[in-house]
Formats: C-alpha cells, sequence, structure tokens
C-alpha cells in the first residue's frame, strides 16, 4: 500500500508542479477532443448520411483507424512540425499545441467512426418522418447530431480517454519537458525510468482518479439529461 | 461544447503567453536530467539572465539528430566523437568541454561474475563474457551506449555482433536500463550520476569503478545558426558562456546528492 500513500500524500501536498502537470494533460486533452470533435461529429454524420461509391472502403479505413499507434501518429508530426519539415517555421515542434495536435489527430478517428454508428442508428428511426418533412440535407446532419448529443457525449469520452491515456505521441512531439510539456503519462515514464516507482504509481493512481471523475460527471449528466428529455 | 471552446480557450491563452518569453531549447541526456542536475543549474541561470530553457532529455545521438533537424539552440551531451562529427558537418559552432564523471559497471548483489571489487573494466568485461553473465545495454545511440560499444572494442569483444544471448540491448534510457538489469541480475554500464540519484538500488551494486578507461567527459556546442537560421544565437550563447563561466562551474560542482558531487567542473583545462 505505500504506492497509494505516496498518491495520497501527493495530492494533499498541493506541490504546485505536480497541479501544473495535471492541468497540462487535461488541457491538451480536452483541446484535443475539441479539435477533433469540431471534424470527427460532422465527417462521421456526413457518412451515416449520405451514400457514395466507396463509401464501405471509408468506413472501414475510418474503423482500421481508430486503432492508430500513438507512436506512428507522434512520428508523423514531429517530421511535420520539426524545422527540417514541412511546417517547421511555425516553431510548433516541443509545445503543447504540437501535443493538442497530435492527440487530435490520434482521436479524430475515433470520433468520427463511432458519430457515424450512432447517427446511422438513430437515422434509421426517424429516416421516415424526415423524409415526410422534406428537410435538406444539412438541416438533416444538424438534426441527427442534435438528436443524439446524449450517446455522442459517450462518443467524445472515449475519445478524451484515449487522449488523456497515451504516451507515445506526446512524448515524441511534446519531449516531456519539465514545466513545459510535461504530463500525467510522460511525467509517470521518466519517474519509472528514474526507479522511482511508488512515485510514478502514485502518479498514476491520481490520472486514473481524475478520468474516473470525469467519466462519472459525464454519466451524471447523461443521467439528468435524460430524465428531463423523459 | 461550450466546455470544449473554453477549454480551447484556455489552451490558446496559456500557449500564446509562453512563446513571448525569452526562452531557448536545449537538446542534452537523460544522465543530465535524471540525475537532477538541470533543475540545480537551470534556475541559477534564469536568476542570472532571465532566460527560460527547455530542455528535451535523449540519447546523445539522438540529441544530436534533434540538433541537426534544427529543433534545438544547444546541445549538451556527453560522446566526444559523435559530438566533433556533429562539429564536422558544420551543424555546430564550436564545442567546448564542460565537465565530467564516470561511468561504474552496475551489477546484481550477487555478482554472478564475480567482479565486485575489480578497477579494471576491460578484464570484468573479458569475465562477463567468459562466464555468460546477463548484460543489459542502453542500445539507444546514447554517450553511454557509444562509451559501452569503445569498451567492448578495447576487450577486443563484439557481443552485440555476434548476438550472444546473454547480452541484451533494451534501447532505453540509463533509467529504464537499471530497472532492467535490476529485474535481470544482469551487469550494466551507467554513469555515476545517473546511479547516485537512482531510486531503486536495492540489490544492485557498484561492481567496477575507478578505472581510468571510465572517464565520461560533457561538452557544449550551440547549434549552427549558418544551418538553422531560427536558432536563437545570442540567448543559446548566453547559456554556454553561464556553463562555462566561474560561476556556472562552481554551481555545477556545488551538485551534490548524500553529500556526493555528481559532476566535475573543467571547462577550459
Amino acid at each position: 500500500m505505500n504506492e497509494g500513500s505516496s498518491a495520497l500524500a501527493l495530492v494533499l501536498s498541493g506541490d504546485p508542479a505536480l497541479y501544473a502537470i495535471v492541468r497540462l494533460s487535461l488541457v491538451v486533452s480536452l483541446s484535443a477532443v475539441g479539435l477533433a470533435a469540431l471534424v470527427g461529429l460532422p465527417l462521421g454524420g456526413l457518412i451515416a448520411l449520405t451514400r457514395f461509391p466507396g463509401r464501405a472502403g471509408v468506413i472501414v479505413l475510418l474503423n482500421a483507424f481508430m486503432g492508430l499507434p500513438p507512436v506512428v501518429v507522434g512520428l508523423a508530426v514531429f517530421l511535420l512540425l520539426s524545422r527540417s519539415g514541412p511546417l517547421g517555421s511555425w516553431g510548433l515542434l516541443f509545445t503543447p499545441t504540437a501535443m493538442v495536435i497530435a492527440q487530435a489527430v490520434l482521436i479524430m478517428p475515433i470520433i468520427a467512426a463511432l458519430t457515424r454508428q450512432t447517427v446511422e442508428d438513430y437515422w434509421s428511426e426517424v429516416r421516415d418522418e424526415l423524409n415526410a418533412m422534406g428537410v435538406g440535407p444539412l438541416h438533416r446532419l444538424m438534426t441527427l447530431l442534435y438528436d443524439a448529443r446524449i450517446a455522442l457525449v459517450t462518443v467524445l469520452l472515449a475519445g478524451f480517454g484515449r487522449a488523456a491515456a497515451e504516451v507515445g505521441a506526446v512524448m515524441i512531439v511534446g519531449g516531456n519537458i519539465n514545466g513545459f510539456t510535461r504530463v500525467m503519462t510522460t511525467a509517470i515514464a521518466l519517474e519509472t525510468s528514474k526507479g522511482d516507482l511508488p512515485l510514478a504509481m502514485g502518479l498514476g493512481l491520481i490520472l486514473m482518479i481524475i478520468v474516473f471523475a470525469i467519466n462519472a460527471s459525464a454519466w451524471a449528466l447523461r443521467l439528468y439529461a435524460e430524465r428531463r428529455i423523459g | 461544447m461550450r466546455l470544449l471552446f473554453s477549454a480551447l480557450t484556455i489552451a490558446c491563452l496559456t500557449f500564446g503567453a509562453q512563446a513571448q518569453d525569452k526562452i531557448i531549447t536545449i537538446a542534452s541526456t537523460t544522465s543530465t536530467q535524471d540525475s537532477g542536475l538541470f533543475n540545480h543549474l537551470l534556475p541559477a541561470f534564469k536568476a542570472k539572465t532571465g532566460i527560460d530553457v527547455k530542455v528535451i532529455a535523449q540519447g546523445t545521438g539522438q540529441a544530436l539528430d534533434t540538433a541537426r533537424r534544427g529543433d534545438a539552440d544547444v546541445v549538451f551531451v556527453h560522446a566526444k566523437s559523435a559530438e566533433e562529427k556533429f562539429l564536422a558537418e558544420g551543424f555546430g559552432v564550436k564545442r567546448f568541454d564542460v565537465m565530467y564523471n564516470d561511468f561504474v559497471l552496475i551489477g546484481a548483489a550477487a555478482d554472478p561474475a564475480g567482479l565486485k571489487g575489480s578497477k579494471d573494466i576491460v578484464a570484468s568485461l573479458k569475465t562477463i563474457q567468459a562466464k555468460a553473465a546477463p548484460f543489459v545495454s542502453r542500445g539507444d545511440k546514447s554517450g553511454t551506449h557509444a562509451a559501452e560499444l569503445a569498451l567492448w572494442k578495447d576487450a577486443g569483444l563484439d557481443p552485440a555482433a555476434a548476438k550472444a544471448d546473454w547480452y541484451k540491448e533494451i534501447g532505453q534510457g540509463m533509467g529504464a536500463a537499471l530497472n532492467t538489469s535490476k529485474a535481470m541480475g544482469a551487469y550494466v554500464l551507467s554513469d555515476r550520476g545517473t546511479w547516485i540519484s537512482f531510486k531503486g538500488k536495492d540489490g544492485l551494486i557498484i561492481a567496477v569503478e575507478g578505472d581510468t578507461k571510465l572517464f565520461n567527459q560533457y561538452g557544449v556546442m550551440l547549434v549552427n545558426p549558418a544551418k538553422h537560421p531560427h536558432v536563437k544565437a545570442d540567448l543559446g550563447q548566453a547559456f554556454v558562456d553561464y556553463v562555462l563561466s566561474a560561476e556556472g562551474q562552481k554551481v555545477i560542482a556545488d551538485y551534490k546528492i548524500e553529500g556526493q558531487q555528481l559532476f566535475f567542473p573543467n571547462a577550459g583545462k
């Protein structure tokens, strides 16, 4: 129980460096979810509502990209943003912004693929109604995304979980810089390599508690909303 | 959604503010970071110059590659031949000796090859080979890895090429290599700084130390602005000047863990 008590002691100590790491983890992963949602939600909805040649291939590709390895995404974004890469002049490598980009790329397919599935399920329920009302395509997409909003919270949570848990991409594009790009997962990797296993385990417990708390609040929100909508 | 947008806004504000500051990026080694030297040195440097330093801690080979790509302003590493190659390619302005420490051969307390107390690293490696005792290699082109390969060469052996089954290349940092050797009861070459600050020493001992072949020199270089025009030459040079100054050298000498000095400044000697 040494690990548990050291984790507790860490939280209670109110160490500002620890809070900065926790805060950065949340800011980076939530921003990545936001960015990925801006693209993934409409994209998923669009694929659900349209029929075009090669659609099955696009869906399979999107589903396959749900399993993108974080290190591969990290490496690709690294090569893009490096000073010697095509976007090097932006000077974004080893910044939190680069980490947001990498995580957004990582989870966009997850959000798009799950949104596609969710919206398609809703679509089969209300298709006749919307068709009868003669609703245009854009309006249709908005209506369905709105109708599915509670289910889509779970989709966003899946994306957040993936982003908050990954270490490979943020390590490569962030560089694990103390006080600047160090997040929970890279801090855990560093403490493990320094042989401070109790501290690493403590940080891991804190990360799990945070992810749990966010999921619990989302679930509570969902219950509340379902009750109101009835 | 509103929450997401506010998170995005916060993110933009935070990152925007930090981009304005006087800040340089140093590509350095896991040994300087894991040993805690930077946590001691950088606040003193910031107090003196107002410059913030972002440290990317990688193996020496990777750190030099990071600088080659133009993703760092200064390199602070420990593999002289690799550094001189970097200079010859025109990526560095000039190389300066900063400090040294030494390597130690770490082993399991059971000491399966019976090396404890030896001061002869070359003979010890030959014994390890003869007894096929487990040995963990960094295998990551770091300065320590380069030093280890040079020592095997001195011993006239090449277990990496021979793919000996007692020789494990793990491709990870110093701390991870120490963790692995502990779990495997294997020998491993470590810089003394990382060893002293390593928190999981139980079950590990220093098997070999004190051989002059185990000397470990650190050097610092400004990345050449002629190759990468965005390099912050003035701020980077300020860091180089600082670590070479009497004051910076004293700060390095003053860094101790449990009363043991980790690095010995030798700039200009």
